[in-house]
């Protein structure tokens, strides 16, 4: 019985060469496309908009991971700035001290990757693997407990990260002293309350964007798989759900840790970026509510909705400079009539495609 | 006293009540039988203004009373003892009681029905100190029924008052609603245990999905074969 | 020993306020189990309100020649105003989602909160400049005991929150309205069979926490003269202490409140006398995720099962 089961599914499997096709061209596409926004698009817009677009890419990375928590699995965390600060400061310290370490100085190596590129890559890894490690770490308690909890315990969290890193110490820049510090020295000297100054201008569109995509592409791969289907059951019934035999609490911490990871990543584009400057003010929890808005207005459960939404909230404010003291107003607002009457967010859990009218026009193009 | 017309009730999609007739008259115990999820609980949640019926009309002593807020429904004179029996744990026995007197601002007569009350179920006197949290199942039904009676009600709802007693203490429950009739309530009593209701109520309603299907003295149907069949077991 | 009795004096101060503060937190959690972010910004809005008072009624200046009962017709004022305030809150923004999903009813809060925040700074309401919050309250050193100068401002602090408190917890267990708000808490379809307005009691709920709230949000200014603008993050990161405060006391328990918002004043205050004085914020968290861990339903609370 078993046996022809098998064959009868393997029958139904795509070929290999199909398979890993469709594997592979998303990433393709998503490194592509950054590949294109960095090269082709980015200069011909010139540096303001392209800051505008390098911003677009990181609020994207941040509330397409934070819908992961509070959009997938319905728990409410609203400190996701402080992973960002985390994976932040744990990049901005590889990549700084990394290349005192390494070359002797701040001198960016070769260009578009070239070594010091590939420095930033893998400070951007561990600043997300040290966020995600800080999401277990705040996840496991707080996941256990009533819903609301993770909300206070996040923007506690938050707090204590943003206190402590004011209580850091200046950043070292004599490459001597550099080399003869040990590393928990480096890691403390991380600028305090100014912040961590004379980071390199690493983060370009490419990197931010092929991050966008990643988590993107995550997002909506996990929602459709069993996994993100068992996340979903959580939001809707956490009883009903661990009934069904799953383990709620695991996957509740594990989609806490993922959204932690790509916050990391986030902090680390951040940290690079031109005109920006890692400071634990920054990173308050202003941050984190901008972040939720993103995900309660594109809606929560939707990739693209709050892809959308991220984009529209940092262009907005751009567009409209000369109204900033009424820009919070209008958040606010806009937050609370979108619970009055529209609770699931704009698009709830649909995807662009999946909304009735745009399915039409899809299906009349074809 | 009471009478619903043509009553229908929806949760969402499901039409729970489909045109429930009933009439309750002054001074009866009327009962009403039925089976798990026929429409019993949904009909006393009517009357009370927990529900808010569809079509139809409930009226009390001649005055329209559907769609009013629960408050307003126990201000006119109709206490509703829930299923479950809702005894605020929180509170000690005699806070609920206090509780069931929300509406009255007599202090004299709250006192005296108080009294009454401990009269009744003398067991609550000697508890009345006790969170109700920590009261047996049997001394929580008669906290829930001497509270709904503190609101000193011309009609008493009951609901399911014998669910999850020992036979014995539902013995007592019953000669109990007979007292309260006794002393000028009058009651609407909904039943699983059709046997023990039928025994005590003049009148009796027989409800199937939504729908009253049997209407008559509490002897006669007790006596009809459908209704031994369906709900006296044989 | 003189260290130690003026830390725990400030201590039991600013712990009576967070206590105060708590107390709002707690009874909406009791009643409606969200988490009212906007009870915060009513905190705040009794500072500024009390600044405001006081300018209207030309009680200007540090130099304490207002009248003596200048603190008392303030602390009334704001009280009513922000409980007014708490009204319209529940009534505009929670009401209409008294049947909807906690989760939104936590965003709309937080919209609530922003949305205070940051119009109150709009240059004709509030402003974005901080202010001094005049003297209305003498400032002198009454006594000394043991080498502490006891000032008149910190007793007054004391003195009202412990009078308030007592005028809640008679409220609580002393009248109808208090009868008729635990058993809301408890069971609110019940409640309303037995006749009791559920909606009216909710209300009253919230006048009830915001005036508190608005009378510590005085005694705060009272204390500390230099109010902060509506969006600065020391307000949010204040009622956030104080919520922390209702969670380590037991979440929906009035004396938990009190006895937690003491505790979070105490271990703030002894911590940063005699450990860091930077790292305030980091011991009242510490002990939040302390408690969470070894006793999730907080030292005064029951343990209590989730309601399927």
């Amino acid at each position: 019985m078993e046996a022809s089961f098998q064959d009868r599914s393997a029958a139904l499997r795509p070929s290999m060469g199909k398979a890993a096709v469709s594997a592979l061209l998303p990433p393709a596409v998503v490194i592509g496309l950054a590949a294109l926004l960095h090269f082709v698009i980015g200069p011909a817009i010139g540096y303001f908009y392209a800051k505008v677009l390098t911003d677009v890419g990181i609020a994207v990375v941040m509330a397409v991971s934070l819908n992961l928590v509070n959009g997938y699995t319905g728990q409410f965390s609203i400190g996701h700035a402080a992973f960002m600060t985390v994976g932040g400061y744990a990049a901005g310290s590889v990549v700084y001290y990394g290349h005192y370490l390494i070359w002797g100085s701040l001198q960016q190596q070769g260009g578009f990757l070239g070594p010091s590129t590939l420095l930033y890559v893998v400070a951007l890894l561990v600043g997300g693997l040290a966020a995600a490690l800080a999401g277990f770490v705040v996840g496991l308690p707080s996941l256990r407990l009533r819903g609301d909890y993770l909300a206070i315990v996040t923007l506690g969290f938050g707090e204590i990260v943003r206190v402590l890193v004011t209580r850091t110490n200046d950043v070292l820049f004599d490459a001597d002293e550099i080399a003869a510090a040990s590393p928990v020295t480096l890691l403390t000297s991380v600028g305090g309350s100014l912040g961590f100054t004379g980071l390199p201008f690493l983060t370009n569109l490419f990197w931010v964007w092929v991050a966008a995509g990643a988590v993107i592409l995550f997002s909506y791969r996990l929602k459709r798989s069993d996994q993100g289907r068992a996340l979903l059951s959580i939001r809707e019934d956490e009883i009903a759900a661990e009934a069904m035999g799953i383990p709620t609490t695991r996957f509740k911490v594990q989609a806490f840790v993922y959204a932690a990871f790509f916050a990391g990543i986030a902090g680390g584009l951040f940290a690079h970026e031109v005109g920006t400057t890692l400071n634990p003010q920054e990173l308050g929890f202003q941050k984190s509510f901008e972040v939720v808005i993103m995900v309660v207005l594109g809606g929560m459960g939707s990739v693209t909705g709050t892809t959308i939404a991220a984009a529209a909230l940092v262009i907005l404010p751009e567009a409209l400079r000369s109204f900033s003291d009424y820009r919070m107003i209008a958040y606010a607002l806009t937050l609370i009539l979108v619970m009055l009457l529209r609770p699931q967010g704009l698009m709830g859990l649909r995807e662009v495609w999946e909304i009735p009218a745009v399915r039409k026009l899809l299906r009349s193009g074809r | 006293m009471l009478r619903l017309n043509d009553l229908h009730v929806h949760y969402g999609a499901v039409h729970a009540l489909q045109g429930v007739e009933l009439e309750v008259n002054q001074g009866e115990i009327v009962t009403l039988i039925g089976s798990n999820g026929a429409g019993k609980s949904t009909t006393l949640r009517a009357i009370s203004g927990m529900l808010r019926p569809s079509r139809g009309t409930i009226d009390f002593e001649g005055k329209p009373i559907a769609g009013l807020a629960p408050h307003v429904v126990v201000g006119l004179g109709i206490a509703h003892s829930p299923e479950g029996r809702g005894v605020f744990a929180n509170l000690t026995v005699e806070e609920n009681l206090q509780v069931g007197a929300y509406t009255r601002s007599d202090k004299a007569g709250i006192a005296e029905d108080m009294k009454k009350v401990y009269g009744l179920f003398p067991r609550l006197e000697e508890r009345r100190r006790q969170l109700a949290g920590t009261l047996s199942g049997g001394e929580q039904q008669m906290l829930a029924m001497g509270r709904a009676l503190l609101a000193r009600p011309r009609l008493l709802l009951l609901d399911e008052p014998s669910l999850g007693l020992a036979p014995q203490i539902v013995k007592v429950i019953f000669q109990i609603i007979r007292d309260i009739n006794a002393l000028g309530t009058t009651i609407l009593l909904v039943e699983q245990n059709a046997h023990k209701a039928l025994e005590v109520a003049n009148r009796g309603y027989v409800i199937e999905v939504g729908k009253i299907v049997l209407a008559d003295d509490a002897k006669v149907l007790a006596a009809s074969d459908e209704v031994r069949k369906a709900y006296l077991g044989g | 020993m003189t260290k130690f009795l003026q830390t725990l004096m400030d201590g039991t101060a600013v712990g009576s306020l967070y206590a105060l503060i708590a107390l709002g937190y707690t009874m909406v959690y009791g009643i409606l189990r969200f988490i009212n972010f906007a009870h915060s910004d009513v905190f705040m809005l009794g500072a500024w309100f009390s600044y405001e008072v006081a300018k209207i009624m030309g009680w200007t200046g540090q130099d304490q020649s207002h009248p003596v009962w200048a603190s008392a017709f303030v602390i009334v004022a704001v009280m009513v105003a922000c409980g007014t305030l708490g009204f319209v809150i529940e009534r505009g923004a929670y009401r209409p989602l008294r049947s909807a999903p906690r989760i939104n009813v936590l965003i709309t809060a937080i919209g609530v909160s922003l949305f205070l925040e940051n119009s109150g700074q709009l240059p004709f309401l509030l402003g974005t400049q901080p202010q001094r919050m005049p003297t209305l309250m003498p400032e002198h050193a009454l006594f000394a005991v043991a080498g502490v100068s006891v000032r008149a401002v910190d007793l007054l602090v004391i003195g009202i929150s412990f009078a308030l408190m007592a005028l809640l917890e008679w409220i609580i267990y002393g009248t109808k309205l208090g009868l008729a708000m635990r058993a809301v808490s408890y069971d609110t379809k019940v409640a309303a069979l037995m006749g009791i307005p559920v909606d009216r009691v909710i209300s009253m709920t919230f006048v009830v926490g915001s005036a508190l709230a608005a009378a510590a949000g005085f005694l705060y200014a009272t204390k500390y003269p230099g109010i902060n603008q509506p969006a600065h993050p020391t307000w949010v990161l204040l009622g956030l202490k104080a919520f922390v405060a209702a969670v380590v006391g037991g979440i929906g328990n009035l004396r938990g409140a009190m006895a937690g918002g003491l505790m979070i004043g105490l271990v703030e205050l002894f911590g940063a006398a005699y450990l860091s004085p930077h790292l305030r914020d980091v011991y009242v968290f510490t002990l939040l995720i302390l408690v969470l861990l070894f006793r999730p339903e907080g030292l005064l609370g029951k343990a209590t099962i989730e309601k399927v």
